[in-house]
């Protein structure tokens, strides 16, 4: 079945008619040609197509197009400003932590989203105070909350200080 | 504008990632993200059974679907001109020979619909026992004879070498030895799973037929494809700039083109997208095999050892056969006057295995540096001692001096920056908290080959820029920067004066990325390039480049040394490892590797290639095995939720340090592999310091907690 849905993706609406069967990564890659999300599983495992959505990290390819309507989509691409790239991003390119690049948009969202998580108090596993306000993201924060995005060519020890960088400047 | 031969050096300098900014941003552009007009997609069928023939397709009810453009059997499709490998070639007949293999194919007009139109296929069969199980007391085991893949002389393992080996006497020197070790090493299959699931996108058209593809190496991909479709290769342009992974999963076997290629033929002119899902990727690109290693080693009283003796038995398919070099770091390694490997395969009904990163060596070498850790113990000497103590003067087998051999230094300098002084050797002597604390050190080796069919143009304008071509690929070891600076030091301009370009069958022909050798050859071809270059420019123009331009190329010059010297990479691997005294929960807070690598190209992205390896080596040690099930043939954990490899939390520090030394024999660069010599010796590191830890020795990877808890 075919409907019509409208995706405001890195702040532009576009209006599209999609399979009602159609996730939110293929409409980002197939129908908007937006490459920023990739797809590496397909299946929620992997973290490649990790984008934004109402501000929190969401693996895309587990979500169905027609619940992205009207949501605020922001990928790697939209988190760029022009050619100005993220601090997450110039940090990443500074640190070299990517070989082969796929994972990377992907790792970068979350990282973005990860921060926040961090900054709303939001405990993770290995977070000592639960009742923290704020969340101090050591290296072993950092590697907790980032793991679900895998990096096969197995930049983590790069991807670690990069984002360190970021979060506790 | 002049060229001179010694402008200032680009190589060397940690420059950040040329496609950095495309990366971070997702805008660099993978296989399947062409832009392209009205694509239909293309979706698999598998076959359900292991052994056996298709004896009936029932495509109607996929064909009354509303969207689907067709459906590819062996019935219908294509005859190709060149049908023998099953990796390349498939729906050429009714035969399965293994579960997941190709049956079909659907194309349609969206993903969505090709993909439930397949699953309407009805395939009948009929069956044949099948077995899938590699033992070691098998009576089906042989001598492989494998095709060299890559060019070298033919012989029986996939680089060329001999099955087997023998100097010596072995059993004598085992008779004479002091100490003697006889043990057993297995090791799982292992899957690539790079990021980047393998895709095509072709368009054919009566004069052009393009693909953009996943490649390690467009060249021999094309030649393959035209080879299989029986058409011109100057027809087919295939085109892979940037290349999510590999890890040799996509050097040769290429089902995907070949389907992509089927399902454009069946719309000719409109593209047709096949990217394959991440479980289809468990039966279709390859796998490291499963191996069973016995090695036998005989020390004297001095720890010089008397006898090493490596028999290695693996998997491959009856479908084809693949054989790698399990023994081939062994025959390498260490001085013993009596030695012997052998090599045997069972052919069993799986998919066909292919090379991963260090095939062989990194599985032999889990064997062999574990065997030598057992050994020092059993001989009372440090480990590192005792690799010292056998450390060769020349090759061990065939007795050519090495090009660069500085594993003994890789060794001490790895102990003095890891702080292994004042070890306590004995299992179980640390203990912090309910930690078991232990630390291991295992070698590593990787040889540093030169694959052949390699060509460069250089074109210099007369503004000072250089435009350098050459048909290489990156895939994540960062060519397109380290090919720039070697164009740059070969030039003697700067790195800004230099546009590369890479990746596309309409440049220079070019050999695969694979066995550590990309840089070697390409980086060779460029600078004979840019030697005709200046040659010309000298010759012709009184070294000024002409106001219209001018182009020079040239091939891959042979390399005399290759003849006289034995070339190899090699390092030293430091784990330290904590286990749970009550879990048996394993950790790797610390890994650390010093590299005999020659001259290091872009220290920046040589040492992300060099965690990169070791991580992968620690995913090997702790994580990975794709698991078969005998009944049905197929991997059950065939995604990444089942297939567990190294998340970000699994890893601690990692740390790599280069022995710089130029290697005057193998490239005008001086430099060595460094893809692949990472992976080799982390497994047995690690095995090593679990040993160290917890007083128990873990001979079968992975090494999962059910192994430590007795
Ligand atoms: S593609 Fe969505 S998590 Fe892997
Ligand atoms: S950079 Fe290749 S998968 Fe992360």
């Amino acid at each position: 079945m075919d409907v019509e849905i409208l995706l405001r993706v890195d702040g532009k609406e576009h209006r599209l008619t999609v399979d009602t069967r159609t996730t939110l990564l293929d409409a980002l890659r197939e129908r908007l040609g937006n490459t920023s999300p990739k797809k590496g599983c397909d299946h929620g495992q992997c973290g490649a197509c990790t984008v934004l959505m109402n501000g929190q990290r969401v693996t895309s390819c587990l979500v169905l197009a027609v619940a992205g309507e009207g949501a605020e989509i922001v990928t790697a691409e939209g988190l760029a400003e022009g050619d100005e790239l993220h601090p997450v991003q110039r940090a990443f390119i500074a640190h070299d932590a990517f070989q082969c690049g796929y994972c990377t948009p992907g790792q970068v969202v979350s990282a973005v989203a990860m921060m926040r998580e961090a900054q709303a108090g939001w405990p993770s596993v290995v977070t000592e105070d639960l009742d923290a306000d704020v969340v101090v993201l050591d290296d072993r924060e950092i590697a907790e909350r980032m793991s679900g995005n895998l990096c096969r060519c197995a930049a983590y020890a790069n991807i670690v200080p990069a984002i360190a960088e970021v979060a506790r400047p | 504008m002049t060229v001179t031969s010694a402008g200032p050096s680009a190589v060397g300098a940690a420059l950040d990632r040329k496609d950095g900014p495309l990366k971070v941003r997702g805008a660099a552009t993978y296989a399947g993200e062409w832009p392209v007009d009205n694509p239909a997609y293309l979706y698999p069928l598998q076959a359900t059974i292991a052994a056996g023939r298709i004896t009936g397709v029932d495509a109607s009810a996929a064909l009354d679907l509303p969207g689907v453009l067709g459906v590819i059997t062996h019935v219908n499709a294509p005859k190709l001109a060149w049908a023998t490998d099953p990796e390349v070639a498939v729906l050429q007949s009714d035969e399965v020979a293994w579960r997941g293999q190709i049956v079909g194919a659907v194309v349609a007009e969206t993903l969505e619909t090709a993909r439930h139109a397949a699953g309407l296929v009805r395939l009948a069969y009929e069956q044949r026992p099948h077995d899938t199980e590699l033992r070691a007391d098998r009576h089906d085991l042989h001598r492989p004879q494998h095709a060299a893949l890559f060019g070298a002389a033919p012989g029986d393992l996939q680089d060329g070498s001999p099955a087997d080996s023998a100097l010596g006497d072995v059993d004598a020197g085992l008779a004479e030895a002091a100490f003697t070790l006889d043990a057993t090493y297995t090791t799982p299959m292992n899957h690539h799973n790079p990021m980047e699931p393998h895709t095509g996108i072709a368009v054919w058209t009566d004069d052009e037929i393009t693909l953009y593809c996943s490649s390690q190496g467009v060249h021999l991909h094309r030649s393959l494809l035209a080879g299989a479709f029986g058409v011109d290769a100057a027809r087919i342009r295939a085109i892979s700039p940037h290349v999510g992974g590999g890890f040799g999963s996509k050097v040769y076997p290429v089902v995907w083109g070949t389907l992509a290629l089927m399902g454009a033929q069946l719309v000719p002119g409109r593209p047709v997208k096949f990217a394959l899902t991440r479980q289809q990727m468990f039966a279709l690109v390859g796998y490291r095999p499963a191996t069973i290693q016995r090695v036998r080693l005989g020390a004297d009283s001095d720890g010089r050892l008397t006898a090493i003796a490596h028999d290695v038995i693996q998997q491959t398919a009856r479908a084809k056969e693949y054989a790698e070099q399990t023994v081939g770091a062994t025959r390498a390694m260490y001085a013993a006057p009596n030695r012997s490997t052998t090599t045997r395969v069972a052919a069993l009904d799986v998919p066909v295995p292919t090379i991963m990163r260090g095939p062989g060596e990194a599985t032999g070498m889990f064997a062999l540096e574990s065997a030598m850790d057992e050994m020092a113990s059993a001989a009372g000497l440090d480990p590192i001692e005792f690799r010292i103590r056998n450390e060769p003067a020349v090759h061990p087998e065939h007795g050519l001096p090495f090009s660069t051999r500085n594993l003994v230094a890789c060794l001490r300098e790895g102990a003095r920056r890891f702080g292994w002084e004042g070890r306590d050797p004995a299992p179980l002597s640390r203990r912090e908290n309910d930690w078991l604390v232990g630390t291991g050190v295992a070698s590593s080796i990787y040889p540093s080959p030169r694959l052949p069919g390699n060509s460069a143009s250089i074109h210099a304008d007369a503004d000072g820029r250089y435009t350098v071509r050459i048909g290489a690929a990156d895939i994540g070891t960062g060519t397109w920067t380290a090919l720039t600076q070697i164009a740059a030091e070969a030039l003697g301009v700067g790195v800004e004066d230099v546009n590369l370009e890479i990746g596309d069958t309409s440049l220079p022909v070019a050999s695969s990325a694979g066995f550590s050798s990309g840089i070697n050859c390409w980086g060779s071809t460029i600078y004979a390039a840019a030697d005709e270059l200046r040659k010309l420019l000298d010759s012709e123009h009184g070294g000024m480049v002409p106001a219209e331009g001018i182009e020079a190329s040239a091939d891959m010059p042979d390399n005399p040394y290759m003849e006289q010297f034995a070339m190899y990479s090699f390092g030293a691997q430091f784990a330290e490892v904590r286990v749970h005294e009550d879990t048996g929960e394993i950790r790797v807070p610390r890994l650390l590797g010093v590299f005999d690598a020659g001259r290091i190209i872009n220290p920046k992205t040589a040492r992300s290639q060099l965690i990169g390896g070791m991580t992968q080596g620690l995913s090997m040690a702790l994580h990975e095995a794709s698991v078969i099930d005998p009944r049905f043939g197929h991997v059950v954990n065939n995604d990444l939720g089942g297939y567990h490899f190294a998340s970000n939390a699994d890893v601690g520090s990692v740390e790599v340090h280069y022995l710089e030394e130029r290697d005057p024999y193998t490239n005008p660069m001086g430099s060595k592999g460094i893809g692949e010599v990472c992976i080799v010796g982390t497994a047995a590191a690690i095995a090593n310091a679990v040993h160290h830890a917890t007083g128990v020795r873990v001979r079968d990877l992975p090494i999962t907690l059910d192994k430590l808890i007795v």
